[in-house]
C-alpha cells in the first residue's frame, strides 16, 4: 500500500483512473529455493475491468508467480494488495475468501459429485444438520445462467462433462463465492475453437462486469485477442510489460526469447524420397473411422482437425496404441495388426498427447524414461549399465538443451517443455525413422516450441519421417510439405501445403459431409 | 437429464440384481431348505456383524481410505465386553465403553493418517496388528469367559414371546444404522464433504473442507461401527475371543466394493454395501448347503467377488462412455 506510487512504472489500461487502486498488485515478490532464485523482485498488476495476461517461456517463473497469487506458495519477501488493503494469504482458501480464484489448467472438480454440489461445495446452504437440496441447484443454476450455459444441468455429475464444460463449472463456483480476480493458467490448450470462442465471450462479459481477469497462455493469437494488458517473465525476472495495443506480437516473442526472432518455423530444402509409412484403408472403433495415408522419407506431413474428430485416435491406431477394425499399415513388410512392441521395432514411434499420463513415467528419473523403449541400447552382459545410462542421458540433455539437475532427477521436477523433450529424445534415442507427433508442442514455451520445430526440420532433411498432428493450423502450415483434414472421423487425401489456405482447412475440417 | 436419472436408477440397482442372480442360482442347485424363510432370516442375521462393519468401510473408502483394521477392532470390543461384564460392570455401559474404545481405536488411525500422512492401507496395517494384538493381551491369550445377560440375545433365532419383534434386535440395529449412514451420506454437509475429498481432495481442500478433521472423524465412526459390530459378533459367541474375526475386514471391504464402491475414493454407496454384505452371506450359505468343502467354498466365493466387481466396472466404462 505505502509503494502504491511505484505502480505508475507499469503501464497500466488507459480506460482506468488513476484514482483508484488496483484491484491486486504484487510488488518486489521474491521467491527463493535454497539457492536458486525463482522469482527474483517482479511486479504485476492488475485492475478491475481488464484482463492481464501473463508471459513467459516455461521454467521462466510464471507459475510460481501465479502459485503466490492464489495462495498456494508463500514467497520470501515482497508485498501484496487488494484494493490497496495488505494481502498474504497461507493457503489457497485464504486467498479464496480474499477474492482470488485459480482456475487451473488440470481441471480441479470433483468428479463424483454433481454440478451444483461442485458449485456449492464449502458454502453449502444448510438447515440444522441437512443440505437444502433444492436451494443449492437454484445457486448453481442462477450461476450457470448468468454465465450463459443453460445448457449444463446442475444435477449432472461433473466427471461426465466435456473438458469445456468442467471448466465452466470451476468458474461459475469461483464466482458463486464471491472472487473478483480470476487468474486462468492455459485455460484454452485442451479447448475447441468454438469453446475458445465462447469462453472468451464469457471473459469479456465477466470482465465488464468488473472482474479482474490474469490470463496465462502459450498463444499469442489468443493473448493478442484477449488481453488488454501484459506482462513478460524471463528466467525470473520481470522483462517488459504495458498495454496491447502498443505492442506488437514480434516485440512480446523477441521480450520471452530474449532476442529477436524472425521467422519461428524452419523450413530447409527438402527433397521427398521412398515410401517409408503406407496406411491403408485403415478402420478404428471409436472416433476415428477410416484413413489412408502415405508418408515418405524426408517429409513432413500434417493432420489437421477440430479437437475429438479423430486425429490422435488415427494416430493411435497406426502405432498400434489402439485396435482397429480392419485395414493395413505397412512399413517395410506388410503388418496385419500393429503393436507399438511391432512398430517400434519396425523403427517407428509416437509421441502422446498425454504426456503426464501416458507418455512419461513421472516418478522415474530422466535417464529411465530416456532409455524405457530400448533398455537393451544400454545393457552390458544382460544387466542394465548406469554409466552407458547416464551417458546417454546426459547426450541428449545436452543435445536438446534440457534444463535440468542431472540425468537422475525425477522428469515430474521438469517444466512441461523440458519434459516433452525428453519424451521426444526417447524417439530419438530408440533412433526410430518415422516420428508419429501428436501436439508435439502442446502447453511448452516459444522457445521450447522452436528447438522442436528445428529439430524436425532437421529429421526430414536427414530421410526420416515425421506425420505431425496439431491443432494450431500456423503450426502445421509453418512445418509440413504436405497436410490432410481429419473430419468427423475421415481423414482427406494429403494435400501439398502450397494448394491448401487456413481456411480451406477450416472449412474442410468443420464441414458436415461425412461420417456420421 | 432424464436418460441421466434412469442410467443412474439403473446403476443403483446393479448390485440387487446382482445380488438375486447368485441368489437364484444357489436356490436352483442347493437343497430346497436354501429357500426356506428360516434360512433367508439366517442369511440376513448371519450378515448383521460384516454389514454394521460395513457401514463405516463405506464411509472410509468413499472418503479416499481404507481401514484394515475393523476385525481387530471387533475381537477387541468382545474382549472389552467380557472382562467388564465379569466385572459387574451393567451391560449397556459395557457397550457404551467398548464403542467408545472402537471410536477410540479409530480416531488414532485417523490421526496416523492425518498428521504422520502415512498411506492408510499402511497405517492401519499397522494398527490392525496393534489392537489384535492389544486383544490378546487384555484376554491373556485365551476366550474370556462372560456372565448371560441379555446382550446374548441380540443375534439369537427370536424365542416364541418375542414373535412380535419379527427379526431378532440386532438385524433392526443394522437397518437403524444403514438408514442413519444413507441420510448422513446424502442429505448432510459432512456427507457431501467426505465425497468431496475422496473424489477430489484439493479441491474439497481449496473450497474450505477441513480434510484432516473430516478424516479423523471418518475413521473415528468407522472403529466405532466396527465396534456395534464387535458387540454382534460377541453376542453370537457370548464369549470374549481375541481371535475371533481374523481377516474379516477382507469381507467387509469385499462388500463395500461389490456394491460399487471405489478404492480410489469418491464412489460407493449405503444400498450397495448392504446388498453386497448379503452376497457374501448368500455365497457363505450356499456353498455349505450344497456340502462343498471349506477350499471349494472359498475358491467359489473369491471368483464370484471378483466376477461381481469386473462386472461392475464393465458397467461403469459403459456409462461413462455414454
Amino acid at each position: 500500500m505505502n509503494d502504491s506510487s511505484r505502480s505508475e512504472t507499469l503501464p497500466r489500461s488507459g480506460e482506468q483512473s488513476a484514482a483508484l487502486p488496483p484491484r491486486l498488485q504484487a510488488l518486489g515478490v521474491k521467491v527463493q529455493f535454497g539457492a536458486t532464485v525463482a522469482l527474483d523482485g517482479v511486479e504485476i498488476v492488475g485492475h478491475a475491468g481488464e484482463v492481464h495476461a501473463l508471459i513467459g517461456e516455461n521454467g521462466a517463473g510464471k507459475s510460481t508467480l501465479m502459485k503466490v497469487l492464489s495462495g498456494a506458495m508463500r514467497p520470501t519477501s515482497g508485498t501484496m494488495c487488494i484494493d490497496g488493503v495488505d494481502y498474504c494469504p497461507a493457503n489457497p482458501l485464504d486467498a479464496r475468501r480474499a477474492g482470488v480464484a485459480m482456475i487451473y489448467q488440470e481441471l480441479s472438480l470433483a468428479p463424483d459429485l454433481t454440478v451444483a454440489e461442485n458449485i456449492c461445495l464449502g458454502l453449502e446452504p444448510v438447515s440444522g444438520l441437512f443440505l437444502r437440496r433444492g436451494e443449492m441447484h437454484q445457486r448453481a443454476r442462477a450461476v450457470l445462467d448468468r454465465l450463459g450455459h443453460r445448457e449444463i444441468s446442475t444435477s449432472a455429475i461433473a466427471g461426465g462433462l466435456s473438458v469445456s464444460q468442467q471448466q465452466l463449472v470451476e468458474i461459475a463456483r469461483a464466482i458463486a463465492c464471491g472472487c473478483k480476480i480470476l487468474i486462468l493458467d492455459e485455460p484454452t490448450s485442451s479447448l475447441s475453437r468454438e469453446d475458445v470462442k465462447r469462453l472468451f465471450e464469457l471473459l469479456r462479459q465477466l470482465k465488464g462486469e468488473g472482474y479482474a481477469i490474469f490470463y496465462i497462455s502459450h498463444f499469442i493469437e489468443e493473448i493478442e485477442e484477449i488481453a488488454d494488458s501484459y506482462t513478460v517473465l524471463r528466467d525470473g525476472k520481470l522483462v517488459g510489460g504495458g498495454t496491447m495495443a502498443d505492442t506488437s506480437r514480434a516485440q512480446i516473442i523477441a521480450l520471452m526469447a530474449g532476442r529477436q526472432v524472425e521467422n519461428i518455423y524452419p523450413r530447409s530444402q527438402r527433397t521427398a524420397g521412398d515410401v517409408i509409412l503406407a496406411v491403408d484403408r485403415l478402420r478404428g472403433l471409436t472416433k476415428f473411422k477410416v484413413g489412408s495415408l502415405t508418408l515418405h522419407r524426408g517429409e513432413i506431413v500434417g493432420i489437421a482437425g477440430l479437437l475429438g474428430s479423430g486425429r490422435s485416435e488415427f494416430l493411435r491406431a497406426v502405432f498400434g496404441s489402439d485396435s482397429v477394425q480392419s485395414g493395413s499399415v505397412r512399413v517395410g513388410a506388410a503388418l496385419r495388426t500393429p503393436t507399438p512392441a511391432k512398430m517400434l521395432s519396425q523403427g517407428v514411434g509416437m509421441l502422446s498427447e498425454d504426456r503426464k499420463g501416458e507418455g512419461l513415467a513421472l516418478d522415474m528419473s530422466i535417464a529411465d524414461n530416456l532409455i524405457l523403449s530400448a533398455p537393451e541400447r544400454v545393457t552390458r552382459f544382460g544387466l542394465l549399465n548406469g554409466g552407458l545410462k547416464s551417458a546417454a542421458a546426459r547426450q541428449w540433455i545436452e543435445a536438446l538443451g534440457v534444463r535440468c539437475a542431472g540425468a537422475n532427477q525425477p522428469i515430474g521436477a521438469l517444466s512441461g517443455g523440458n519434459q516433452q523433450k525428453i519424451a521426444i529424445a526417447r524417439l530419438l534415442f530408440h533412433d526410430v525413422e518415422v516420428y508419429l507427433l501428436d501436439e508435439p508442442t502442446k502447453g511448452i514455451d516459444v522457445k521450447s516450441k522452436m528447438q522442436i520445430y528445428e529439430l524436425m526440420d532437421r529429421l526430414a532433411r536427414e530421410g526420416k519421417a515425421v506425420l505431425l498432428v496439431s491443432s494450431y493450423l500456423p503450426e502445421l502450415f509453418g512445418l509440413c510439405d504436405r497436410i490432410a483434414v481429419m473430419s468427423r472421423g475421415q481423414l482427406g487425401e494429403a494435400r501439398p501445403v502450397s494448394e491448401l489456405s487456413e481456411h480451406s482447412v477450416m472449412l474442410e475440417a468443420t464441414s458436415t459431409k461425412g461420417g456420421e | 437429464m432424464n436418460r441421466q436419472n434412469v442410467i443412474r436408477t439403473l446403476n443403483s440397482c446393479a448390485p440387487a440384481l446382482a445380488l438375486l442372480l447368485v441368489y437364484s442360482l444357489f436356490a436352483v442347485f442347493a437343497p430346497p431348505g436354501f429357500t426356506s424363510l428360516r434360512n433367508i432370516e439366517a442369511i440376513v442375521r448371519q450378515t448383521t456383524i460384516v454389514g454394521i462393519a460395513a457401514l463405516g468401510m463405506t464411509l472410509v473408502i468413499i472418503c479416499g481410505g481404507i481401514d484394515l483394521a475393523v476385525g481387530s477392532v471387533i475381537a477387541l470390543t468382545t474382549v472389552i465386553i467380557a472382562l467388564l461384564l465379569q466385572a459387574g460392570v451393567p451391560p449397556l455401559l459395557a457397550v457404551a465403553a467398548a464403542v467408545a474404545v472402537g471410536g477410540f481405536c479409530g480416531v488414532l488411525n485417523g490421526v496416523l493418517v492425518t498428521r504422520l500422512k502415512l498411506m492408510p492401507f499402511i497405517a492401519t496395517l499397522g494398527s490392525l496388528l496393534v489392537f489384535r494384538g492389544i486383544a490378546k493381551g487384555l484376554g491373556n491369550e485365551q476366550k474370556v469367559e462372560a456372565p448371560v445377560t441379555w446382550l446374548n440375545e441380540l443375534l439369537r433365532v427370536l424365542q416364541p414371546e418375542h414373535q412380535w419383534m419379527l427379526l431378532p434386535p440386532g438385524v433392526w440395529l443394522l437397518g437403524l444404522l444403514s438408514l442413519t449412514v444413507f441420510v448422513v451420506l446424502r442429505y448432510t454437509r459432512f456427507g457431501l464433504q467426505v465425497k468431496s475429498v475422496g473424489s477430489n481432495e484439493s479441491t474439497a481442500r481449496l473450497c474450505g473442507v477441513q480434510v484432516d478433521k473430516l478424516k479423523v472423524l471418518v475413521y473415528g465412526l468407522s472403529g466405532m461401527l466396527a465396534a456395534v459390530a464387535g458387540v454382534m459378533q460377541f453376542s453370537r459367541l457370548t464369549v470374549g475371543d481375541p481371535t475371533v474375526a481374523d481377516g474379516l475386514e477382507l469381507d467387509v471391504i469385499a462388500a463395500v466394493v461389490i456394491g460399487g464402491g471405489s478404492l480410489s475414493g469418491g464412489r460407493g454407496s449405503v444400498v450397495g454395501t448392504i446388498l453386497g454384505a448379503l452376497m457374501m452371506t448368500v455365497i457363505r450359505s450356499g456353498c455349505s448347503q450344497l456340502n462343498l468343502l471349506n477350499w471349494v467354498q472359498q475358491i467359489v466365493a473369491g471368483s464370484i467377488i471378483i466376477l461381481a466387481v469386473t462386472l461392475d466396472r464393465l458397467r461403469q466404462r459403459s456409462v461413462q462412455a455414454n
